[in-house]
């Protein structure tokens, strides 16, 4: 019996071995998809119950706690402006001239009527100062092998306290992520493809968010120009630039 | 006969005047309670269909799943187009748009920023046509509490608690915030007219109304609505009617593989209405049958008294030849006489307490702060036909049955032994 427990626990641990360490897939994850800073434009397509609707936007971002986003079409959002800094929130309305803090429940609304929430874009991007991770199997998705990866946060503050990714095992970079809440419910499911490397980094252009609790075919986000580390002056993510 | 026992009731106090007393409390408290229940209910569709659900209510069959989320993403598109045809195929009823949204109120500080915030339940009515109905119809020009109607185009009406609440008074500007059909963001401002009080706490907490043209802006839904409002030009809810048309529309227009296509609901159909005038019916049924029920046991101990007072008479009647039956059909007849005039006597009484809760209510408003549905909070009796008639049920009835009951004892009585009774 002990001989066979030993082989059991021998072969076990032989499995689990010949996966990578959760945390430095984390690590590599956070390599390609985090950056000092960025500017890019983007475009999103939103497909609802009824018709799609496509919205353009520029955003600066620098680390994981400034952000700016100026939405460029159609005409109605033309002049929209969005700023984050470190856990605050505010949106600029250019046809009633008000800044609006986004707060509370107001922070799981739709941006844009899209699958994406503001407590979407509240969220630090860096895995690794979030959550634990575990490697659980390998999956190929669009033909190319993966790690299935089951990651926990630490703070159960976090909006998805359970996240599953697949990872590309060559270029470390999620083509499939699957969030939960603290129930196990699925509440998100993104694709991401097109993915390029650029200045030595993996990123994907195009993402496919669905809300698993919300009608409609989804939100693609598509990046269309992204510059890695470029000089974003101080004043952009001031409060005086929104209604600039 | 009848003048004979009339006589015989007004002679004989004890013979009446209890009997009387009871069938005339039974019936006023049964009058009163109609036209009380009666004015509630009536009082509650009224509201209900003016502000919310209409006689019959046109929406796409998506909106119609998701109705109490007000799901304006759902709405009606090219709705002047099915507003014609609805005018045109059943002119029997008033046709409105309107566009029913929530979202919150900020107001801006000097500077800009955010200085308070409250929830608000939106209408988008039509506000600014010269011919429009919808002022009259929502009663609010005689709702108004400070300022006036709005003249132009985004100005609001809000009620006067949340104006209270946040501190704002007639001129100030509020932001909207709200979802657009789309689902984005809705910010839009707005200048306070005036405030306005409904006398429901529904309302009352916290209501905006705007011209549909504003709300079409602020919610980008150009050329759309999210409900279609059908209101009787009989002016009252006439179920028959109102099944009629819904019937009819359904029938040319649903097509229920298309979540967008529309359909027509009755007012019974929404808001839980429908369960709501079931209820008051049942009640109405229950509260009459426990009145008959009590008021025929009293009666009838009345009545077991009554015979043992009248023992002596009955037997004398009989001995000299009198049929039993004939006895027991005089006392049938004399309790119809007390039913009636008791039932008179009751139903003057209730009318001029009906009469006096038709016009000055009752105010519960503590009771309603945190009503769901739209009920006035001030509840007012009504008088209707029926007011006058129902208390006859129970007071004709129970008097009669009370009477069959004790009257029986009359068949008990042995003839054989009615001279020694009466030597006695």
């Amino acid at each position: 019996m002990k001989i066979l427990l030993a082989i059991l626990f021998t072969g076990i641990s032989v499995v689990y071995a010949q996966y990578p360490d959760g945390k430095d897939i984390l690590k590599k994850i956070d390599q390609n998809l985090s950056s000092e800073n960025r500017v890019f434009t983007s475009k999103m397509v939103i497909h609802g119950r009824r018709a799609s609707r496509t919205i353009e936007s520029k955003t600066w971002t620098a680390g994981e706690k400034k952000s700016f986003t100026e939405y460029l079409f159609p005409a109605r959002e033309q002049g929209t402006k969005m700023l984050k800094l470190e856990d605050q929130l505010w949106i600029y309305s250019p046809s009633t001239d008000r800044i609006i803090q986004i707060a509370g429940h107001m922070l799981r609304q739709s941006v844009m009527g899209s699958d994406l929430s503001y407590e979407d874009l509240m969220e630090d991007n860096r895995l690794l100062n979030h959550y634990n991770a575990v490697v659980t199997g390998t999956e190929n998705i669009a033909d190319r092998p993966c790690w299935v990866v089951k990651l926990t946060a630490f703070d159960p503050n976090m909006a998805y306290q359970g996240l599953r990714l697949w990872v590309d095992k060559e270029r470390n970079i999620p083509l499939k992520e699957e969030m939960f809440a603290k129930s196990g419910t699925l509440l998100k499911r993104s694709e991401l493809s097109n993915v390029e490397n650029i200045n030595g980094r993996w990123y994907p252009k195009k993402i496919v968010f669905k809300d698993m609790l919300k009608d409609g075919e989804g939100t693609e986000f598509i990046i269309e120009n992204i510059q890695f580390n470029v000089a974003i002056p101080d004043y952009i993510f001031s409060k005086a630039n929104l209604k600039k | 006969m009848i003048r004979f026992l009339f006589k015989g009731l007004i002679r004989d106090k004890h013979r009446s005047l209890l009997p009387i007393i009871v069938v005339a409390l039974g019936v006023m408290l049964t009058v009163v309670f109609h036209s009380w229940l009666t004015g509630v209910i009536s009082d509650s569709i009224e509201y209900n269909a003016r502000f919310t659900t209409g006689h019959v209510k046109v929406m796409t069959m998506a909106y119609a799943d998701n109705l109490d989320q007000m799901p304006n993403d759902l709405a009606l598109l090219d709705a002047d187009s099915l507003t014609g045809i609805l005018k045109k195929e059943f002119p029997e009823m008033d046709w409105v748009e309107r566009i029913h949204f929530a979202g919150l109120i900020d107001v801006a500080d000097h500077s800009g920023e955010t200085r308070t915030q409250g929830n608000t339940i939106g209408f988008g009515i039509d506000i600014l046509s010269p011919n429009s109905a919808e002022i009259d119809r929502m009663n609010i020009r005689k709702s108004i509490v400070k300022g006036g109607l709005p003249k132009k185009h985004s100005e609001i009406l809000m009620s006067n608690e949340l104006a209270d609440d946040m501190k704002l008074k007639p001129g100030d500007t509020v932001s909207l915030i709200s979802s657009t059909m789309y689902g984005e963001m809705a910010i839009y401002n707005f200048t306070i007219a005036g405030t306005v009080v409904f006398g429901t706490s529904f309302l009352d907490r916290g209501t905006i109304i705007t011209d549909i043209t504003d709300a079409r802006q602020a919610l980008n839904m150009e050329g759309a609505s999210g409900e279609i409002l059908g209101l009787s030009r009989k002016g009252y809810f006439d179920k028959n009617e109102a099944s009629g048309i819904a019937e009819t529309f359904n029938r040319r227009y649903n097509k229920p593989d298309d979540e967008f296509s529309p359909v027509m609901k009755t007012l019974m159909e929404q808001n839980n209405l429908g369960a709501l005038v079931d209820y008051s019916s049942a009640i109405l049924a229950v509260l009459v049958s426990v009145f008959l029920l009590a008021m025929s046991i009293v009666l009838w101990n009345a009545g077991l008294l009554g015979g043992l007072r009248r023992y002596g008479e009955f037997g004398m009647r009989l001995a000299i030849g009198e049929e039993k039956g004939h006895v027991y059909k005089t006392m049938i007849y004399e309790s119809l006489l007390i039913g009636t005039f008791g039932s008179m006597a009751g139903v003057a009484l209730g009318m001029i307490f009906a009469w006096y809760f038709q016009h000055y209510g009752l105010n519960l408003k503590g009771m309603m702060q945190n009503a769901t549905i739209i009920m006035p909070t001030i509840f007012k009796a009504r008088i209707t036909p029926v007011t006058w008639l129902i208390g006859f049920i129970p007071g004709i009835f129970s008097t009669l049955i009370g009477t069959m009951l004790s009257g029986i004892g009359i068949y008990k009585r042995q003839t054989a032994q009615l001279f020694k009774e009466l030597e006695a």
